[in-house]
């Protein structure tokens, strides 16, 4: 990817000068087409011939200071500035064979908060992102229960409801690094988690709509795509913290999340969290359906695989600097991440600067909450000299995220799933990061 | 278009059930939701099981389901059901799980029989879903366990014996403890002696492009119609280490194995790579046009242009790869392809 220039180490003086012309700031504005309003900076406009005519490239009196803007109604449905256009989704084309049965990443680099923006969850389809009209979706209850129900929409949205936000992270996320440093940014190695706010019915409470039969130990969560998407979910877990969702950050699901509903297994593997979710089956025993055998299963050295590996452990990721951002400057910076833990809240966040030699315990910003991100900082006075920079999370029942060297030995390196290793980006002397893996 | 629920009956019920694991102390009926009636839930509960639990009445030989096959999985997953690309194998990989390069198959890795007739029916053909017979679901099914190993060309399966074969790696799967480390006071402070880098994401290059550039000219417009299969250059001695270039491979790995009847990963296998026609690496499906039309034969001269500069040579490559520009590890490279291929 292009290593977005960096501004000299020099503190700015607001001089009036020309400033760096490729400061990124000023990029974003040459991109998109508005260098010519330093033009009207003109004597013109100036209180005295003498004023500063801009500070480091910034107009005393820019277009958008000057004229109107675009009145309340130019955009219905509201979206980013054009000046962050590049803050998408991104997939990687050699992974899969269509985009249909494929997945992209969120830009956790761009993110701030916990919360990531609906349009900037990753995506994982297995037959493409179903189209689903809601008022010809219908949610089954089978199986085991006294009564097998169906419900709209409507009528899900009428019982009462939960709100509560939540880490989803694929049980692949990081599953290109088993082997070594691959993907140069926490996009590529991080970004197939995000973390909204869901709105819901309690699963419990539905399947007691239906009248549990005390023989129910599963239940079969199943989609309404091309896949057919189908995952056996423990009772305990179902009864425990599951939502069915209709609703992320306020607004309905979006499309490409399960619109119009959702299966929400807190700290579980994203693929249990059943999209365009039409059916749930109870039953005693799994159903060992092809995404819980023949994928999300952890194939270990022995040549044997672990079933049901379905709980996300600790993990956390350095989101900035990291080497999809412009190069850092000498001076002062702050070391940005995430952290998570499927086990309930993250106690404590460390950070290396020195490859894991030294750790220094990081600032956890509130909320800090149970199976959801939480972000860190920790204020860094950059010398200039290379740094190998990481972070570990110790969640609170006192699991540490392991090193990846921990966690090969252990696992090997094909088992695809459940990457939880400690993250290294090197800091270069140039200010700009690498992934790289230590030995 | 349901009837009007009756809800007093499942209420009674919850009480009764009060007591027991699972059951909520207090369950409040909320009556919402209709009774599903017992030809809507048989219509739309397509879930199978590993005990057969539904199974719906149907049979199928592998002789039948080869048939299907052939019209409707081969042009993704092969003729011999290999796979292509990265549409995955089917059969094989028997005894591969514990190497470098596992294959996970049917035979090699499914546990259970019945996963293959419910993927199957529920997801497949991709793109168009649930559009299989439960006859040729059977068949299929069939079909498949028999390109397995499981069994015989003229066994039938239906709904009475699914359930009963057993498949290779049946044991392989267990619930061992996780995570694995002990818990440990974190250290702070001089917690290791040394640090040392062993690898970086630009030795491996394949990071995705960010610029939001049209996709490259697909005209192969190279003339590759030259006469370089049998060139001088592609017979001289090839001047490098091999030893050395076994360790400029490793940011190949990630895509190319090298071995004898090695898996094509997300490029072909290497084997042979010398003196065979370029895009011809049997049973990879992912050259890119420029590839698959390009009249070249891979030998020191062309391998070596190409590991160059990927896109300069074959202009449309898929090979997300920049190229070789120090010549001593080309060199390198291309004596370790030549004698380990």
């Amino acid at each position: 990817m292009s290593q977005k220039p960096k501004k000299s180490g020099q503190r700015q003086t607001v001089d009036g000068g020309p400033g760096d012309p490729l400061s990124p700031s000023r990029r974003r504005l040459l991109a998109g087409g508005l260098a010519g309003g330093t033009a009207l900076a003109s004597g013109a406009f100036s209180r005295s011939a003498d004023a500063a005519k801009s500070i480091d490239g910034a107009p005393v009196l820019p277009d958008w200071t000057k004229y109107l803007g675009p009145g309340t109604d130019a955009r219905s449905y509201g979206q980013p500035s054009q000046f962050e256009s590049d803050v998408v989704r991104r997939n990687v084309e050699w992974l899969t064979a269509t985009t249909e049965s494929s997945v992209n990443f969120t830009p956790l680099h761009e993110l701030d908060g916990i919360i990531t923006p609906n349009g900037l969850c990753f995506e994982r389809h297995h037959g493409g992102m179903a189209v689903v009209n809601p008022a010809e979706h219908r949610l089954m209850i089978n199986g085991l229960v006294e009564q097998p129900l169906v419900f709209t929409v409507d009528e899900l949205r009428r019982l009462p409801q939960e709100n509560r936000i939540h880490f989803l992270e694929c049980a692949a996320n990081s599953g290109m690094e088993w082997h070594g440093a691959q993907l140069n940014g926490c996009q590529y190695t991080h970004g197939m988690v995000h973390c909204v706010q869901y709105t819901g019915v309690s699963l419990k409470l539905l399947l007691e709509q239906a009248g549990l039969k005390t023989s129910g130990k599963w239940v079969l969560a199943e989609g309404a795509d091309s896949a057919a998407m189908s995952r056996s979910i423990p009772m305990e877990k179902a009864l425990d913290d599951c939502l069915v969702a209709y609703s992320m950050n306020g607004e309905r699901l979006r499309p490409e999340q399960g619109y119009p509903l959702r299966l929400v297994v807190p700290g579980f593997e994203g693929n249990m969290w059943v999209k365009w979710l039409r059916r749930l089956e109870v039953g005693d025993k799994a159903w060992y359906h092809r995404e819980e055998t023949s994928k999300y299963t952890d194939l270990l050295p022995d040549g044997t695989a672990r079933k049901f590996t379905w709980l996300m452990e600790p993990k956390s990721v350095i989101t900035s600097p990291s080497p999809q951002l412009p190069a850092i400057e000498t001076g002062f910076n702050t070391i940005k991440g995430l952290a998570w833990s499927g086990n309930g809240k993250v106690k404590r966040v460390d950070v290396s600067l020195d490859g894991g030699v030294n750790w220094h315990t990081a600032k956890l910003h509130e909320p800090v909450l149970p199976k959801c991100l939480t972000r860190f900082t920790l204020d860094w006075e950059w010398s200039g000299d290379p740094a190998l920079i990481q972070s570990r999370c110790i969640d609170e029942t006192g699991y540490m995220q392991p090193t990846m060297a921990e966690l090969q030995k252990v696992r090997g390196l094909e088992s695809i799933y459940h990457n939880n290793g400690i993250q290294t980006w090197e800091i270069k002397k140039d200010g700009s990061a690498e992934n790289v893996r230590l030995a | 278009m349901f009837a009007s629920p009756n809800r007093t009956g499942v209420v009674l019920a919850l009480l009764a059930l009060a007591a027991l694991p699972f059951a909520p102390a207090a369950a409040k009926d909320y009556g919402l939701g209709s009774p599903a009636g017992e030809a809507e839930v048989e219509a739309w509960d397509i879930d199978i099981r590993p005990d057969g639990q539904g199974l719906p009445t149907g049979s199928g030989t592998p002789g039948e389901g080869e048939d299907v096959y052939v019209e409707k999985c081969a042009s993704c997953h092969g003729d011999f059901a290999e796979g292509a690309g990265r549409y995955p194998p089917l059969m094989g990989g028997f005894d591969t799980l514990k190497t470098e390069n596992p294959i996970k198959t049917i035979g090699s890795y499914w546990p259970y029989a019945s996963t293959v007739w419910d993927y199957v029916h529920r997801a497949m053909p991709f793109g168009n879903a649930q559009s299989l017979t439960d006859d040729e679901t059977y068949a299929l099914t069939a079909y498949l366990l028999h390109l397995n190993q499981v069994i015989d060309y003229d066994q039938e399966v239906n709904q009475d014996n699914l359930a009963s074969f057993e498949m290779p790696n049946a044991d392989g799967f267990h619930r061992k403890q996780r995570p694995e480390f002990p818990k440990t006071e974190p250290c702070m402070n001089d917690c290791k002696d040394q640090v040392e880098i062993a690898g970086r994401a630009s030795d491996v290059g394949v990071t995705p492009k960010e610029e939001t550039s049209t996709p490259g000219d697909q005209d192969a417009s190279a003339d590759l119609d030259g006469d370089d299969g049998a060139s001088e250059a592609g017979t001289r001695q090839l001047a490098g280490d091999p030893q050395a270039g076994r360790t400029v491979f490793q940011q190949c790995q990630a895509c190319h194995t090298l071995d004898q009847g090695g898996a094509h990963r997300v490029g072909p296998n290497l084997h042979g790579v010398f003196g065979r026609e370029a895009g011809t690496a049997d049973g990879f499906g992912r050259y890119s046009p420029a590839m698959q039309d390009a009249d070249v034969v891979w030998n020191a001269d062309t391998l070596s242009k190409y590991l160059r500069a990927p896109q300069e040579f074959m202009p449309g490559t898929q090979m997300p790869f920049a190229g070789v520009k120090d010549e001593e590890k080309l060199r390198d490279l291309l004596a370790y392809l030549k004698d380990a291929s």
